[in-house]
């Protein structure tokens, strides 16, 4: 049997041992790493634009597809420049990424987990993308940013409003500047209480999948907050179409506010039921019924029709907001597409120019140094207004806009009304708030 | 109970659609003995005739209005359309008010010639061919119809409204002693479910009392000997193949306004298709109406708070459940013909 003797000498050993591996993690950050994956050698760099072609939300994508090109033919000195000129940041010039021109690879998502994984890998390992950037599901979103952690690359996301996106299933690598639904929710309470009042009955349809339930629970806790009792709360099919099995029982439920925590074709139909069972008509409790649905886009508010009129919801951005890089961006996109960008265009272009201006300002393609730019930036003049690409989470906070589908259109694009811009403080949580808890960024992986 | 006859209404109405899909996958099967899985995008065709016609009355030409602007800042156009222009503002606003009933005339002969073309064309030449070719075959072709459909109209919902009439919900209740609005029901729902019992009926009253449906039906029983006899049971299976995807584009032009439709709305309705064809037995016209309509009430009553509380997530496999039920306790189905299907 062994004695062990604990010496000074002993303790200062160990004690160094430990330290080095502790800081190892620290010593393998962007500066002192020369490798990494993709990393580009030529006069060319290129960026995998990961986006539905095909499936439900397809309308999206191509939307989507439409602003990556508008923003890589901005990048390379083309078109009118669009928001380079009223971007904050000045490190855009119109001469590519670190003087390197822009060029893109593009994938189909299909709105599957699994196709966009595979479309995905296919772009960095056979295309050589040194970032991936799209989606239009937060499902497929959470998948490509695991993904893309593990393959070294960095992940800008696109529409993706699930609370776990930075939540639960947060990644170094990864960042998001679509809101989220706790944002939705913060955003909305305070105007859905000054129309419709604190006591107030509300049965939630919701979609079932990582989105429908985080939104669920943000929206149910906000509107309890302000005094609304939640009736129910019914998961719905995320391949229903037919929603009219789902919309009767709320009829005689004691409910007074239909919240539909669907999106795409999911809100278009089920919205469309509730219109047909003439829920709007209905009075219950001596209050009008109403309905809610929180996450609006353009694209939704037309398939639904005439339905959206009066329906109160969010949005990340709309086309019709005055500020100049608004103004810029759907000047440059309208003229070369013909109609008005969706907010999913609209993030996509943010996207592709805050990575492209890390890029510059980190002085490498590095994800590791372009992370860290992204860390905590502050940038203006990209049509939210302030933002905040905040370190703890790679979440972005900004101005969120309530809307309101509009009574009297007066074209085909002008079908949401924005009634309030609620400010970026007002949608701020601490990064360890319940529903986002869960989850760790864990370290950049750059890869190679 | 107004919950129980609320789900029962919805039953019907989802039964309707999934009765006449079925009809005419049986009546295929039956005839020609081919599995067809484009079937679900010969709804989808009809469907989308109700669109065309709705966008063909809504052509328009610009012109140029110096007092408004577009969301550009350039002068804004407006849009007349020709319907408008020839026949007045009252007739055009009519016509585009009744364009899915009026899209029936467009769609019976596009989809007789649909149903012409897709049987000489194609599916004929897998006749004498395994059923797992047909299925591929049928298949694909049902994802070649559904990618142009939308090539030309998008993925995402077209809202295609009823007509303002049909608009807004009959008060059932206090026929039935409930008290007011306990039971609303949509009236463009109600015109469906008699729609489709007026098409089954027609389609089995053409089958049962022509020369023609004799033939059918002989043929369908003993195809060789219908042959023998001198008749050309192909000619008369290619006008059931055309007849059968009638039903189906007809179903998919009144559906469209209780669903907007999309490119792939076909494929949910096929797949439940199929399980209803073989709820109700292989070859049985009368089994495919029947389960048609049982599978559409069962799945309703599935969607109930109160059953899903006891079984969550029961609404989304009741149907594939009640079908493992039936064929354990009834293997050719509630109404399946001895033979078809067993060699």
């Amino acid at each position: 049997m062994s004695k062990s003797i604990l010496t000074r000498r002993n303790v200062l050993q160990t004690g160094a041992a430990a330290g080095a591996g502790l800081a190892l993690p620290t010593i393998l950050t962007a500066g002192s790493h020369s490798g990494y994956t993709n990393a580009p050698t030529g006069s060319t760099v290129t960026l995998g634009f990961n986006v539905p072609q095909t499936g439900a939300y397809a309308d999206e994508g191509a939307d989507e597809l439409r602003a990556y090109m508008l923003a890589v033919e901005h990048l390379n000195g083309e078109g009118d420049g669009g928001m380079l000129s009223t971007f904050s940041s000045k490190t855009l010039e119109g001469n590519g990424i670190l003087g390197k021109k822009v060029e893109y690879v593009t994938g189909d998502t299909q709105t599957k987990s699994d196709a966009a994984r595979a479309s995905a890998k296919s772009m960095i390992e056979k295309d050589g993308a040194v970032m991936i950037t799209g989606g239009s599901s937060s499902g497929v979103a959470i998948a490509v940013q695991g993904l893309c952690q593990e393959a070294g690359v960095i992940f800008m996301a696109g529409l993706t409003h699930s609370n776990d996106t930075t939540g639960k299933d947060k990644k170094a690598n990864g960042f998001r500047h679509f809101f989220n639904g706790y944002m939705s929710a913060a955003a909305l309470a305070p105007v859905l209480q000054a129309r419709y009042g604190s006591d107030r009955n509300a049965y939630h349809l919701t979609a079932d999948y990582t989105w429908g339930w985080t939104q669920e629970e943000s929206i149910a806790a906000a509107t309890e907050a302000m005094g609304w009792n939640t009736v129910n709360k019914v998961r719905t099919p995320l391949k229903a179409t037919d929603f009219s099995s789902y919309i009767a029982p709320v009829l005689n439920s004691g409910a007074d506010v239909l919240v539909l925590n669907h999106y795409g074709g999911n809100m278009v139909n089920s919205l469309t039921n509730a219109v047909q069972f003439g829920l709007r008509d209905k009075v219950v409790n001596n209050k009008n019924f109403e309905i809610i649905v929180p996450l609006y886009s353009r694209l939704m508010a037309k398939g639904a029709g005439a339905n959206v009129k009066g329906i109160f919801g969010s949005t990340n951005w709309h086309w019709s907001l005055q500020d100049e890089g608004s103004k810029a961006f759907v000047k440059s996109f309208g003229t070369k597409y013909g109609f008005p960008p969706s907010q999913a265009a609209h993030t996509v272009y943010c996207q592709t120019l805050l990575y492209a201006d890390a890029c510059n300002r980190a002085g490498t393609f590095n994800p590791c140094g372009v992370g860290e730019a992204l860390e905590g930036f502050e940038f203006d003049g990209l049509g939210n207004g302030k933002t905040l690409y905040r370190a703890d989470d790679h979440q972005c906070f900004k101005d969120v806009l309530v809307v309101k589908g509009k009574e009297n259109p007066t074209s085909e694009f002008d079908l949401l009304e924005i009634v309030e811009v609620t400010p970026m403080e007002q949608v701020q949580y601490a990064p360890d708030h319940p529903m986002f808890a869960g989850g760790d960024l864990g370290a950049c992986n750059p890869g190679a | 109970m107004d919950a129980i006859i609320l789900q029962i209404l919805n039953g019907l109405d989802k039964g309707s659609a999934y009765a006449l899909i079925a009809l005419g996958l049986t009546l295929i099967f039956g005839t020609l003995g081919v599995v067809n899985f484009a079937h679900g995008a010969l709804f989808v065709i009809g469907a989308f005739c109700a669109v065309t016609l709705n966008r063909i009355f809504s052509v328009s030409f610009e012109t140029i209005d110096p007092t408004k602007v577009d969301f550009l800042g350039n002068p804004a156009t407006i849009k007349t359309t020709y319907l408008e222009h020839w026949f007045g503002v009252g007739p055009a606003a009519w016509m585009t008010d009744w364009s899915v009933p009026l899209a029936i005339l467009l769609a019976i002969p596009v989809m007789l010639l649909v149903g012409v073309i897709m049987e000489r064309g194609l599916i004929k030449h897998f006749y004498k061919r395994p059923h797992a070719d047909q299925i591929l075959v049928t298949f694909g072709l049902a994802i070649v119809l559904q990618e142009i459909i939308k090539f030309f109209y998008g993925a995402n919902p077209i809202q295609t409204a009823p007509p303002d009439v049909f608009i807004g919900t009959m008060d059932l209740g206090v026929w039935l002693g409930f008290e007011a609005n306990a039971i609303a029901y949509p009236y463009w729902r109600m015109v469906y479910f008699l729609f489709s019992t007026v098409i089954i009926g027609g389609v089995f009253a053409f089958l049962q009392f022509t020369t023609f449906g004799m033939v059918v039906r002989a043929g369908m029983a003993d195809r060789e000997t219908v042959g023998l006899l001198g008749i050309d049971i192909d000619k008369r299976f290619t006008i059931t193949f055309a007849i059968a995807a009638t039903v189906a584009g007809l179903a998919g032009v009144m559906y469209t306004p209780i669903t907007p439709p999309t490119y792939d709305i076909g494929v949910e309705l096929l797949v439940l298709s199929f399980v209803v064809v073989v709820v109700g037995g292989m070859g049985s016209l009368p089994g495919a109406v029947l389960a048609g309509f049982l599978l559409g009430i069962v799945e309703s009553f599935a969607s109930m708070n109160e059953v899903k509380n006891i079984l969550p997530g029961i609404d989304q496999i009741i149907v594939y459940l009640m079908a493992i039920i039936v064929i354990l306790v009834r293997p050719r189905g509630l109404m399946g013909r001895k033979g078809v299907m067993e060699d």
